[in-house]
């Protein structure tokens, strides 16, 4: 039997290779609190913001995942998860499931295993991944960009043109900064690099785009020599 | 014969009058009493908010929860100090007015939770790693953490879960801890700042300079306030009789001014992770046709007041584009902080900086009886010290 979907894109993908990624997601130890069955009753659905602007179903995933369809589990994890806005309305659901956490430990499986799905969903997010990963921060004032938030109007104009000035005419010490959100030393932009590379992201990383992973490791690894750590003692710990 | 029977009984209470009193077990394991248990094991270190120094709210299933009221480490938000700066000077500046001490680290990370939402690209070991990286290093710097951002609030009591009840990711979080020569901490609460305001929410009554009752609002409440491990979200039997949390609406009551209702309330604002960075067209049609349009129609609120980052930003933001498509919108979107800040006579340049926010809210302000064109040209001219070389930075002198 196939996937539920009469136009399902991964017909041709072995059986073997779709069961391999499901086991995958089962052995997470988060799957045993996110599904305890279905009662079919789509109140998620009805939460779920995606649902109402996407052909996407919250309900889908529960019940894929309890009946333990792996063709069509192969097919949402090629496409429809990317939709979830992870805002997790659904957890209203009564059965006490929850179908964005489902889809957390689905989209990390996907990132790690590299599979094309990711990339593509992701490729224009890379560089907030750099940014997050080198300095700490997400999000700085520098990316208000007219061309970055074209949609955003006027405002994103101004703020850009006025940027170094305004970041100044802020009261708090640590915001005086255009390149990070705020003032993070250089010691903690360390600490949380030693977490990515032990804990084993980098090679997550490596997988989903060689380009941001070889600036992050050279400069970061430069800086990491600079303040005396040996490299050699750093090995993934997980 | 009825008439005595009505005298005996005189019928159900009105709704209004009627209350339910929730007596049952709480449904849910209690986080304190775990952490306390790994703590006699020697596994893990309990940060304790001092004595005399917390005020006690009531949380969803009616158990208390400790708000911290000062020597607090504020652990910023990327998208409120990068993109709304007014939103955290705004916290910063109630701490200073009501004359309570914080520290403002600049050893603190995010918690990397947006990109984690948004691309997955981590896993449960670094998340939990750097959730007590930052803990251990509020309890090195003596402060207890105080959260600004929602999604950093709901990711750590995720993380707390894990934590609580995996052996195996204690284990791996404890050994990279080591290799950072820091200690296994968690907080005994996981406090937003926004529980802060609420639970201040007299002292800012009491120091209120705006009469804010013919202001029209209405709240949205954030997602991963209240839908991501829900146990610890405050509810108040006061406000909407206990049923919804009353972070945010609480501080609009005590301000005096007008809180109105609207049908999709509990829906989430588009905010969506990826979709706000890399797939607007969904953030936009959902804040604006779901959230901000039913607001209108609804309430005709003269503001949104909000408790998060991803929220404040979509929904004012998101406005521009579909006013351009002739849609019923233009609401401001300010965030709790700054609403009390303002009525208390903060700055709404130099203090609130309104001017990073999309939508037009002059006419808020002068609803609001303030003079912005004055406030502008203050504003300005401190900016041009600024740029004469006068002054290197806005000091909070110059500002207060
Ligand atoms: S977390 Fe995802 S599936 Fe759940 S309600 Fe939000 S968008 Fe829908
Ligand atoms: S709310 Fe829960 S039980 Fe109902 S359809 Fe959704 S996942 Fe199934």
């Amino acid at each position: 039997m196939g996937s539920i979907y009469a136009d399902a894109k991964y017909q041709d993908v072995p059986v073997e290779e779709k069961e391999r990624l499901f086991q995958e997601v089962k052995a997470d130890m988060r799957w045993h609190t996110t599904l305890y069955g279905c009662y079919e009753c789509g109140i998620c659905v009805a939460a779920c913001p995606s649902a109402r602007f996407y052909d996407f179903s919250p309900r889908v995933f529960a019940q894929v995942m309890a009946r333990e369809d792996v063709h069509t589990f192969y097919e949402l994890l090629n496409d429809s998860m990317w939709d979830c806005s992870q805002c997790f309305s659904c957890t209203r659901c009564p059965r006490q499931n929850s179908p964005g956490g489902i889809i957390t430990i689905m989209r990390e499986v996907a990132v790690k295993n590299g599979m094309q799905s990711a990339k593509t969903a992701l490729q224009a997010y890379s560089r907030i991944i750099y940014k997050v990963m080198s300095t700490g921060t997400q999000v700085a004032p520098d990316m208000l960009q007219p061309d970055f938030f074209p949609d955003w109007g006027p405002d994103v104009v101004k703020v850009s043109e006025n940027l170094e000035t305004w970041r100044r005419a802020i009261p708090p010490e640590t915001l005086h900064t255009t390149e990070l959100a705020w003032d993070v030393s250089e010691q903690t932009q360390l600490e949380l690099y030693l977490i990515w590379k032990l804990s084993g992201n980098l090679d997550m990383i490596e997988t989903l785009d060689e380009g941001i992973f070889m600036i992050l490791t050279e400069v970061m690894e430069e800086l990491l020599e600079e303040h005396g750590y040996d490299l050699d003692e750093v090995e993934v710990l997980v | 014969m009825s008439s005595k029977l009505n005298v005996i009984n005189p019928g159900p209470t009105k709704a209004k009058d009627r209350f339910f009193d929730r007596k049952g077990e709480v449904p849910t394991e209690y986080f304190k009493d775990q952490l306390f248990d790994l703590e006699a094991k020697g596994e893990i270190i309990v940060h304790r908010i001092e004595e005399g120094n917390y005020v006690e709210v009531d949380t969803k299933y009616g158990r208390k929860k400790k708000i911290p009221i000062q020597n607090t480490w504020h652990h910023k938000s990327c998208g409120q100090c990068g993109h709304i700066p007014g939103y955290s000077t705004s916290i910063f500046w109630l701490h200073r007015q009501l004359g309570y001490n914080y520290y403002d680290p600049k050893d603190q990370t995010s918690c990397t939770a947006w990109n984690y939402y948004a691309s997955s690209a981590s896993n449960s070991a670094a998340q939990a790693a750097i959730a007590i990286r930052n803990f251990a290093q509020a309890y090195q710097d003596g402060y207890f953490p105080l959260i600004h951002c929602g999604t950093s609030y709901g990711h750590y009591k995720e993380t707390r879960n894990e934590i609580l009840h995996h052996q195996g990711l204690r284990d791996q979080v404890r050994r990279i801890l080591d290799k950072l020569g820091k200690p296994l901490v968690f907080p005994e609460e996981i406090v937003h700042y926004s529980e802060w305001v609420h639970a201040m929410r007299d002292q800012i009554k009491a120091r209120q300079k705006l009469d804010l009752s013919n202001v029209v609002v209405t709240v949205h409440p954030a997602c991963h306030y209240h839908k991501l491990v829900v146990e610890d979200a405050i509810y108040d039997r006061d406000l909407y009789d206990g049923q919804r949390t009353a972070t945010v609406s609480g501080i609009v009551k005590a301000l005096g001014a007008d809180l109105q209702d609207y049908s999709t309330w509990h829906d989430c604002c588009g905010f969506g992770f990826r979709h706000i960075l890399v797939s607007r067209d969904f953030s936009r049609s959902f804040a604006t046709l779901r959230k901000i349009e039913r607001m209108k129609e609804e309430a005709n609120p003269d503001v949104v007041i909000t408790h998060d980052t991803g929220c404040v930003t979509t929904l004012d933001k998101s406005q521009f584009a579909a006013k351009a498509h002739n849609r019923n919108v233009g609401i401001p979107v300010l965030s709790d902080s700054q609403f009390a800040a303002l009525a208390m006579g903060a700055h709404p340049y130099k203090v609130c900086q309104l001017h990073w926010h999309g939508v037009d809210n002059r006419p808020l302000m002068e609803k609001m009886g303030i003079d912005h064109e004055k406030a502008w040209a203050e504003f300005e001219e401190q900016v041009e010290r600024i740029k004469s070389g006068e002054i290197e930075f806005l000091s909070w002198e110059d500002a207060e």
